[in-house]
């Protein structure tokens, strides 16, 4: 039988790239020590800049499962980010509640959230979802800047910085390495997300629902899943947010917030665990590299977006490895 | 004792009545056959029977339990699997994976199993990978594996239908035209499959197909199915000989029986 | 004021806003009707219906000057620009896409609708620009109720418009075919239907249709600004979703129970008028939970 080619991989082709264990024990060990290294090289100003990015790595991976992997569109995704860093907020304040009490509460309430609105919606056509998620992103934002206990449109300040066994997290350079550890553990999560009974089903009810559902899946299960575990990426990421900024303000949670991590994954290559990656990456460095050009930068990506959709709708990282 | 009944099942689309108060039924350990002239409903039998259209009327049993309400991934769970009539295998996965879809609704793994690698989460999917191979080895496909399933040839990706089929371990299969665009070699073949699925793996076969030779050859039971109407029902030679079938396909063009 | 005043109150500015919002609901729905596509960038052509209205006015406004004469003109000229730009998106953007997967397609209108609103953050620098009409503060006093010249002609204009589609859609040859298209694309292209000629003629409508509100809306309201178009385009899917997507008139009886329920919810105690938006994305959600088809839509087409 002739050579039939590989099927893209969550990996999106280093697994073929990176054979044997060796080589992709070397290609962790080079990436670890970037990691470590990278705040010495970059500076103060780089770190955070870092530290940004890797947000979102974490955010750009959970949204990655629901539209990457499920085929769901979600335009409200700034929704989750913002239940989480306001959960943290609010309750760490007025409840002077511990930030390792209330990162779960913020999961929780992020789980609740996402069934609230996905399990009415899953239930229809794909693209109702697309809308409701936009309007579930503004009630999120609108509700936050007209509530006394949200701080309405200043927002709230002042949120401690957590300790973690004797650590007290708080220098940017700290938090740059808690973020290390997000986006590490966002990604081990997602890889075995991808490779398990619930990743495969996402696959097939995106591929073919009909098929699918004849397979015994209930499409709509399925499809909460990958929302509601994206929602807790999205809380976790705006949960340690918060605490890293000590300060929160609703318009971090608007539409626009939603479209840049949407971006993040398409940019790169949806479904594909290194184009997020990178998606992630350039969306927040290369408005770093494109200062001088003001409002222009955001009609820059709005069109890289429409021409990556015409003719590379895989985005930049390669679909398959050439062998 | 019949394994599948279906009485006086009623379907309508905007006015126009595609099935009429069929009654119908697949005795347990038989291979059934379901035939008539195009657009006589028979897919839209199948259809009704796995839960993807919801008849207006009527009862569609399984083994006593009454399915007409269930989804179709209910329908599968209680043990009817079936493949379709322009193979639908899942774009972009390999041929493993595809065949591996029939175990979900047999497996539980959630989310926490699988971010946590439980044990019994890595036990799960070391069983589904073992079925679904067993699976493929039955339908006689013992290599390419790991390719993707839509770049197989075609007659291969019947087989792979039939296998991921199998792996939701079903009581009864439903074969939507399965010889439609195979060689003959590959029918033959595939009358083999057929016959040994039922009698190596115990399970029941209802299929749709065109092929009358085949039909004729394989069925131990054969209904006739036309303008929505159940008309004939009985062994082969019995359909053969029956006047109302006969008039039934002399009255379409192009689709004479070819007895 | 009494509880009637309130009421009459209401019920003009709900009928003000709702005419607005079935005007670019149309063309949602009827785009929706005939390429099966939610198109997101619908509101932006509102935004960019009242920006081109802008630009002519300013070069009219000299000759025709800035009152309802005036207006008028660069509505009409407005709407012809837009529904150009519309079936030029369609062209360029929609076209290719129409084959691929649902989720790339919705990803493709998402990202027109970004280009066309960073656009004109870019043009405008994010400022806020006086639309320059000088309609006037006439109007005709009933009882306690004060309804102005502006109110009634644009409520007039939204109508005439509103019933001229509807002849459109319902008398003429391409109306037919429309709504052929509509019902079955394939089926319509074997009957000897130009398919590609039918959504250009929709595209053009609907994005004319958006254009007009956008003009009269910059006109009403006095304001343009590079963000307008996005909350409307959520409304008047809502407005479309709640009349049944994909029906003609579902959208217009839509768009008007939107402006009403806005309108009177904003007076119910604890929905002041910071939650109105809340108000209608919840007024969404309960719909497409409990009647996703609408009031006049059609239930969804079996599967398979």
């Amino acid at each position: 039988m002739a050579q039939f080619p590989e099927r893209p991989s969550a990996w999106g082709g280093l697994a073929t790239l990176l054979d044997t264990p060796q080589k992709r024990y070397a290609a962790i060990a080079v990436i670890l020590v970037a990691m470590a290294v990278a705040p010495y090289i970059f500076g103060s100003y780089g770190t955070v800049i870092l530290t940004n990015a890797l947000l979102y790595v974490l955010l750009a991976l959970g949204l990655n499962i629901v539209v990457g992997y499920a085929g769901l569109l979600d335009l409200g995704f700034a929704a989750f980010f913002a239940v989480g860093a306001y959960t943290v907020g609010i309750t760490t304040l007025h409840f002077g509640l511990n930030f390792w009490l209330a990162l779960p509460l913020a999961v929780l309430l992020a789980i609740v959230a996402g069934i609230v609105i996905g399990a009415p919606t899953l239930r229809l056509r794909s693209d109702y979802l697309a809308i409701v998620t936009l309007g579930f992103g503004e009630i999120v934002r609108i509700t936050a800047r007209n509530l006394r206990e949200t701080g309405g449109a200043s927002g709230l300040i002042g949120i401690d910085s957590p300790w973690l066994f004797g650590w007290h997290i708080r220098t940017p350079l700290d938090f740059y390495y808690v973020f290390c550890a997000l986006a590490i553990l966002g990604v081990i999560a997602s890889v075995r997300l991808a490779n398990s009974r619930l990743g495969r089903a996402w696959l097939y009810v995106r591929h073919d629902e009909d098929a699918a559902e004849a397979m015994g899946i209930n499409r709509v299960k399925v499809k909460l899943a990958a929302y509601v575990v994206g929602a807790i990426y999205g809380s976790i990421g705006g949960a340690f947010f918060a605490a890293n900024l000590g300060a929160i303000s609703p318009e971090s949670f608007s539409f626009r917030q939603s479209v840049l991590i949407l971006m993040a994954v398409i940019l790169g290559g949806m479904g594909k665990i290194p184009g997020v990656i990178l998606g992630a990456f350039i969306v927040i460095l290369a408005p770093e590299l494109l200062r001088d050009f003001g409002d222009l930068r955001l009609l820059i990506f709005a069109v890289g977006l429409l021409l990556i959709m015409l003719f590379r709708p895989s985005g930049i990282w390669p679909a398959r490895s050439k062998r | 004792m019949s394994l599948l009944d279906l009485k006086g099942v009623s379907l309508s689309f905007a006015g126009s009545k595609v099935l009429d108060a069929v009654d119908f039924s697949v005795p347990a350990g038989r291979i059934v056959s379901l035939i008539g002239p195009n657009g006589a409903g028979k897919t839209s039998l199948f259809n009704c029977i796995t839960g993807f259209y919801k008849p207006q009327q009527g009862s569609i049993r399984l083994d006593g339990t009454e399915m007409l309400k269930l989804k179709p991934h209910q329908v599968t769970q209680l043990g009817i699997a079936r493949t379709f009539q322009n193979v639908r295998l899942f774009r972009e996965m390999t041929v493993l994976e595809n065949v591996m879809s029939g175990q979900h609704s047999r497996t539980r793994a959630g989310v926490i199993d699988a971010i946590l690698r439980l044990p019994s989460q890595r036990r799960e999917e070391v069983e589904i990978r073992r079925i679904a191979e067993e699976c493929l080895s039955f339908v006689g496909i013992t290599e390419g594996w790991e390719r993707e399933a839509t770049t197989l040839p075609y007659g291969w990706q019947r087989r792979v239908e039939i296998a991921r089929a199998l792996a939701t371990t079903p009581r009864l299969l439903l074969l939507d035209e399965p010889a439609a665009g195979l060689t003959s070699g590959e029918k033959e073949e595939l009358i083999e499959l057929i016959r040994r699925i039922r009698n190596e793996r115990d399970i029941c076969i209802l299929l749709i197909e065109h092929d009358t030779g085949l039909v004729m050859r394989l069925s131990e039971r054969v209904s006739v199915l036309d303008h929505g109407v159940m008309i004939a029902e009985g062994t082969p030679k019995e359909i053969q000989s029956n006047q109302r079938v006969i008039e039934a396909y002399l009255g379409v063009e192009e689709d004479a029986l070819d007895l | 004021m009494s509880i009637f005043d309130i009421f009459t109150n209401q019920l003009l500015n709900g009928i003000v806003l709702g005419s607005f919002y079935a005007l670019v609901a149309l063309g949602y729905t009827m785009v929706f009707g005939v390429v099966k596509l939610l198109n997101f960038a619908h509101g932006e052509l509102y935004m960019v219906g009242g920006f081109a209205g802008f630009l002519v006015l300013s070069f009219l406004a000299p000759y025709l000057g800035p009152g309802w004469l005036g207006v008028a003109v660069s509505l009409v000229l407005a709407m012809i620009a837009v529904g150009f730009l519309g079936v030029v998106i369609e062209r360029v953007a929609y076209a290719p896409m129409l084959s691929a997967p649902r989720l790339s397609i919705l990803i493709t209108a998402l990202a027109v609708s970004l280009v066309l609103q960073n656009g004109m953050l870019t043009l405008t620098k994010g400022q806020y620009v006086p639309f320059g009409a000088a309609l006037g503060f006439g109007g005709v006093k009933l009882g306690n109720l004060f309804i102005s010249y502006n109110q009634m002609i644009l409520v007039g204009v939204a109508a005439a418009l509103m019933l001229a589609l509807e002849l459109f859609v319902s008398r003429t040859q391409y109306g037919r075919a429309m709504r052929a298209v509509s019902v079955d694309k394939d089926m319509a292209r074997l009957m000897g239907i130009n398919v590609n000629a039918v959504i250009a003629i929709t595209f053009f409508l609907g994005s004319a249709l958006a254009a007009a509100a956008g003009s009269m809306a910059g006109a009403y309201y006095g304001s343009l600004w590079y963000f307008m178009g996005f909350l409307i385009g959520l409304k008047a899917f809502t407005a479309a979703v709640i009349g049944g997507i994909g029906s003609i008139p579902g959208a217009m009886l839509g768009g008007l129970i939107l402006g009403l329920l806005e309108s009177f919810g904003t007076q119910l105690p604890g929905v002041g008028s910071e939650w109105k938006d809340v108000f209608s994305f919840s007024v969404l959600i309960l719909v497409l939970v409990f009647k996703p088809t609408g009031l006049l839509g059609k239930p969804e087409q079996e599967r398979m």
